[in-house]
């Protein structure tokens, strides 16, 4: 048994930036991922950033990544790479596989679970052909293992992620015969959008996948019009050639780990459904967890960063390196900038079922 | 709602002239200046910062549309690479008497070179007419943000507003 | 045939030490260090596994270890996430088909 101060789980943008805060201030810090290399999904991010110059917005995440990276390197964080956190127990004690081989058992002061999300699936003849596969699967695919999965690719879903992919696919030397949207607006940016529009992707809203066709490998699409309630319109379908299909339909947080420790939860379908219930230091239901990121309801990597950085400060504020004062300013400004991302015509939806998640925060957090 | 821009993909012209990074026929036709298509409210405010002229305004909120003031715009391009959005880029009507010019952010492999004829497109990425590259700038600065120009006929001064990628033979 | 050689953002790749493994018994190469996964579809491989009762064939799905559509035998242990192993000199890698089978030499326990 190894007794720390604080773990983290997960060394994405969140667990990293908690790590930074947590350890600046002197708290003693381990950090978990289960990968082989620290960073979660920043280093697929080859986009420059929004945000303001605080939000480190113009930057592309993989060089926010590197930053993060050489920031925990300096202050000497301790991190376990491949180590997988299988279970919780007591609220404190965490175990952990590592490299697939070994047990060990960490008992823990404070624990902070930033354990990300994953993507959703969606469903239709042919979905399980290989060549069918997550938006962010074959982010991961072209720009950290640098391999093309495919040549002609179609996208379903044009949120951010639907048509940032889209882009990258592009830059990486693909073909990307559409980007589908069910409903009848696309999802992403503006500018996005137009990003592939005048690189001649055609963009469908009110589209989506019929079936999928091929035997070893996807060889074609066949796609369809929907009505106003969703319905396939009988008569609209269009077979396209493609060996690659994306699925960009959301993302569902990670909560196996609170579920586990006991954690309530809370509803919340705008945010990506069942949430740990948290308050404005990002607390938990139980005593001394935390969550951060995409745990605590779907956003982005700036907003993940952030949350990150309130759990990292009001952790180390509890374990007596911070005083109440100096926590509270901080998480004030840090809470100025997470209201500035989630504002506008894309973010007071966030904002607002943020709010609500703050309200029963406060109402079952003592 | 945004009608082109939230079906199409791309704004339409009368969507664009409504937003304050617009410029009007008059002042695209005085000469060189930047030209801002971002008339959603997202939180993003690199380019107010990135103008030596301080052109661009913004202002505390970071979800208020970019503000561009043309009488302070001389053009210089800092803009064009500083925007995450790739939405901003430099036209002049002025170029000479048939042609006129563009810069824009390109960020393909590989870059055009000076001199080759390129297809110029739309905003739905179609041919509209041949044109010319008379630079290509891509400093480390830019962060591999590529700023080409090209030449193109003035008649089709509104619609150009980017090349077809080069594919790798 | 299908690497990424040259990228606009990433510039040209550094390419590492190129090691030999084996894909249902037939050599190809790959890259020291990179996922399985990886190294299979930059030599045109699409399918990972056939699973157990239709016999449909699988490919990678998430890329990042959590789905397990990408599981093939490596090294006499089946059951393995491609998508998050990196690949060492000489490593044996088969098509699994539904559950696998447990060689003795997989076997540590």
């Amino acid at each position: 048994m190894i007794e720390v101060e604080l773990a983290i789980v997960g060394a994405g943008p969140a667990g990293l930036s908690a790590a930074i805060e947590a350890r600046r201030a002197g708290a003693e810090v381990l950090l978990i991922d289960e990968n082989s290399r620290p960073g979660g999904q920043l280093f697929k991010q080859i986009h420059k950033f929004f945000g303001s110059r605080a939000h480190k917005a113009g930057t592309r995440g993989m060089n926010i990544g590197t930053e993060l990276l050489r920031e925990s390197k300096e202050l000497g964080i301790k991190t376990w790479l491949k180590g997988e956190v299988c279970g919780i127990e007591d609220g404190h004690k965490l175990w952990v596989v590592i490299d697939r081989n070994r047990s060990e058992f960490v008992k823990a002061k404070k624990i902070i679970l930033a354990t990300g999300a994953t993507e959703n699936a969606v469903s239709f003849p042919g979905w399980d052909l290989p060549g069918v596969m997550g938006a962010g699967a074959a982010q991961t695919m072209i720009n950290v293992h640098r391999v093309l999965p495919g040549r002609k690719v179609i996208m379903l879903g044009s949120g951010n992620v639907g048509v940032i992919v889209a882009y990258q696919l592009l830059q990486a030397g693909a073909e990307v015969v559409a980007i589908l949207e069910a409903a009848p607006k696309l999802g992403g940016y503006g500018v996005h959008t137009a990003k592939v529009a005048r690189a001649g992707v055609p963009l469908y809203v009110s589209h989506t996948i019929k079936r999928a066709f091929g035997t070893d490998r996807v060889e074609a699409v066949e796609i369809v019009e929907l009505d106003e309630q969703f319905k396939q319109i009988t008569g609209t379908e269009r077979t396209l050639e493609v060996d690659t299909i994306c699925i960009a339909t959301g993302l569902t947080p990670l909560t196996e780990l609170a579920w586990l420790a006991g954690c309530k939860f809370n509803y919340i379908p705008a945010l990506g459904g069942h949430l740990p219930i948290h308050d404005h230091k990002m607390r938990s239901t139980q005593p001394d967890i935390f969550i951060a990121g995409d745990i605590s309801g779907i956003e982005e990597a700036s907003t993940a960063m952030e949350e990150g950085r309130l759990a990292g400060i009001n952790a180390a504020c509890e374990l007596g390196y911070i005083t109440q004062e100096e926590a509270e300013n901080r998480s004030r400004e840090i809470w100025d900038s997470l209201n500035s991302l989630r504002s506008g015509y894309f973010g007071q939806k966030r904002r607002d079922s943020k709010d609500l998640m703050l309200q029963k925060g406060k109402e079952v957090i003592k | 709602m945004k009608e082109s821009l939230k079906t199409t993909g791309a704004p339409s012209l009368e969507e664009l002239r409504n937003s304050p990074g617009f410029p009007t026929r008059e002042q695209l036709r005085k000469g060189p200046v930047a030209i801002i298509e971002c008339i959603e409210e997202i939180p993003c405010n690199p380019c107010e910062a990135s103008c030596p002229q301080g052109a661009i305004t913004i202002g505390e909120n970071i979800t208020n549309l970019p503000k561009l003031d043309f009488e302070k715009c001389i053009a210089c391009g800092m803009c064009i690479a500083a925007c995450p959005g790739l939405a901003i880029y430099i036209k002049d009507y002025t170029y000479s008497e048939t042609m006129a010019l563009l810069s824009f952010p390109y960020e393909y492999y590989p870059l055009p070179q000076v001199g080759d004829t390129v297809q110029a497109v739309d905003r739905h990425g179609k041919y509209v007419c041949d044109a010319k590259v008379i630079r290509v700038r891509n400093p480390k600065s830019n962060d591999h943000t590529a700023i080409v120009t090209i030449e193109y006929p003035k008649e089709h001064f509104d619609e150009v507003v980017s090349i077809k990628r080069i594919v790798m033979p | 045939m299908n690497r990424i050689p040259n990228h606009p953002i990433l510039d040209e790749e550094k390419p590492g030490k190129e090691v030999q493994i084996f894909v249902d018994g037939k050599p190809i190469m790959a890259r020291e260090g990179e996922m399985i996964a990886a190294a299979l579809i930059a030599n045109g491989i699409y399918i990972n596994r056939y699973t157990a009762h239709k016999h449909k064939p699988r490919g990678i799905y998430c890329a990042i270890g959590r789905c397990t559509d990408c599981i093939m035998t490596v090294d006499d242990v089946p059951n393995v996430r491609t998508c998050v192993t990196q690949v060492k000199e000489g490593m044996r890698i088969t098509t699994q088909h539904g559950m696998g089978v447990w060689s003795e030499e997989g076997r540590n326990d």
